[in-house]
């Protein structure tokens, strides 16, 4: 627990030191409020607007969680069948990489009129953002079994259902969770920008916020996202802790 | 008794990359009871004959044939303990049984009993990071053991172990050689050690075009035995062919 402490402890002050400097900044009136406001000013704003802040944050969770999920779940079972079926990777892989290469902005308004406004059209931008990293990492991660291990399993002749099972997939487990981290923050964005288009969440309290003139409150919305994403993130290595126990799955042996 | 256990026939091996053959010729009976060390340099071919036992490595030209019965039989020992550090001790020394669809609660505890015997009895359920070189070892054996086999290949299992350790294993195999009725391969580059756990001893060259068949009469073998006369007349022999050997290349 100490050392954790002695770990974090030079980010946190870093993170206390840029704060006073932003409040000075501000306080001084070097730069005007209406441009940059004020540490204070925006967690007054956020106290103050907290029942439209509190249920744009749980609209846009609830999209995340849905597009997160979905693409995790179809993300993971996809590589699985790629890497058991050469052939198909070879096929469709090259066509998955669209999902990479394509600007969400440029086809959120295609999903808008596809799925109609509000969530459905969020859930499915999040769910394109976040599919490609962990189809990606899947794969690579079960590419990269210690071929010593594989032939130490070749010798007993199991099918290869059993050695993705027992072999393959938890060496990839690394692979898989730092996938499903990177898909994290990427399905905060794709969700905002779905709901810059088709409305609801935090995105869309950011934008009419901005449409008002309110910085206060776009800068209110823009820290509820980061922090929605941080407390993903330490959800999921919480729940991984618990799932895998002391089972030294991520340390390469 | 008599019969043949494993006939090698005139096998080549050679690999893509090398321009010569790395097992070249060679032809050899293993009788039933017998076990045999392969000894010689490094580059000799001894791992790769080994592999080709095993089946690991399909041969150039040549054939292998091994008494059918024996075939389903047979354990492998990798020069490093190869265990999948996510599985208990347990675990990986029930892996053979999952992936062979072998296991029971029965086997699980012959397994428990392997390794009280193997001296593991109190790290059946550690990982293997937390375990020493030399019990990952013994874990790697008693995984090669699980299965009853009737014939175990060895790759220097134990080069990498300090010599009371590599001491101990040894007088382990002996004994497990009479309590399973089991033979095995050994494949060293120590001299003492060939002899020491061969009833005969293969050696081999970097050329692979030498080989020679010493038979080794030394009685039951006791860490004591490798004072004896008898002991050290054959280690001086050995050696004097092995110097032979190196001088030819």
């Amino acid at each position: 627990m100490k050392n954790i402490l002695v770990e974090k402890l030079p980010a946190w002050i870093f993170f206390f030191l840029i704060i006073a400097i932003w409040q000075t900044i501000v306080a001084q009136q070097w730069v005007p409020s209406y441009l940059l406001p004020s540490p204070r000013e925006i967690i007054q704003t956020t106290i103050d607007n907290w029942t439209d802040i509190g249920s744009a944050l749980l609209s846009t969770l609830l999209s995340i969680v849905w597009g997160l999920g979905l693409s995790f779940s179809i993300g993971v079972v996809l590589a699985i069948t790629f890497f058991a079926v050469p052939l198909l990777r070879k096929a469709v892989l090259p066509f998955c990489i669209f999902f990479q290469t394509v600007p969400i902005i440029a086809i959120a308004p295609l999903l808008v009129i596809w799925f109609g406004f509000g969530q459905p059209t969020v859930k499915a931008s999040a769910f394109i953002v976040s599919l490609f990293p962990i189809l990606a990492n899947t794969l690579t991660g079960l590419q990269q079994t210690d071929p010593q291990l594989k032939e130490l399993f070749s010798l007993y002749k199991p099918n290869v259902l059993t050695t993705i099972f027992k072999l393959q997939i938890p060496s990839a487990l690394p692979y898989i969770l730092a996938g499903l981290r990177i898909a994290v923050g990427l399905s905060v964005i794709g969700a905002i920008v779905g709901e810059f288009i088709a409305g609801g969440g935090l995105g869309s309290l950011i934008d009419s916020a901005r449409t008002q003139q309110r910085v206060d409150l776009v800068f209110s919305g823009v820290m509820m996202s980061s922090v929605l994403a941080l407390a993903l993130i330490f959800l999921i290595d919480l729940v991984t802790k618990l799932l895998l126990g002391k089972r030294p799955y991520l340390r390469k042996a | 008794m008599t019969a043949i256990f494993i006939e090698i026939k005139n096998l080549h091996k050679r690999f893509a990359i090398q321009p010569r053959d790395v097992i070249n010729d060679l032809s050899l009976t293993l009788p039933h009871g017998e076990s045999l060390s392969l000894l010689g340099p490094s580059g000799c071919g001894k791992t790769t004959l080994l592999r080709l036992i095993m089946g690991l490595e399909q041969p150039s030209a040549g054939s292998i044939e091994i008494e059918p019965t024996i075939a389903p039989h047979m354990s492998y020992v990798f020069q490093e303990p190869r265990l999948v550090p996510w599985r208990t001790t347990l675990e990986n020394v029930l892996l053979p049984l999952e992936l062979l669809k072998r296991d029971s609660a029965e086997r699980c505890q012959h397994a428990r009993e392997l390794l009280q015997r193997l001296g593991l009895g109190a790290h059946s359920d550690r990982f293997p990071a937390e375990l020493s070189g030399g019990m990952q070892m013994r874990a790697a054996l008693a995984r090669a053991l699980i299965t009853d086999p009737k014939l175990i290949l060895l790759d220097e299992p134990f080069a990498a172990l300090d010599e009371r350790t590599r001491f101990r294993l040894q007088d382990l195999l002996h004994e497990l050689k009479t309590t399973y009725a089991l033979q095995y391969i050994f494949v060293t580059h120590s001299i003492a050690e060939a002899i020491y756990l061969g009833d005969r001893v293969l050696l081999l060259d970097q050329y692979g075009r030498q080989k020679l068949l010493t038979p080794v009469e030394i009685g039951p073998r006791s860490q004591d035995t490798k004072l004896s006369g008898p002991f050290n007349a054959m280690v001086k022999m050995l050696t004097q062919q092995f110097a032979d050997i190196e001088q030819a290349a």
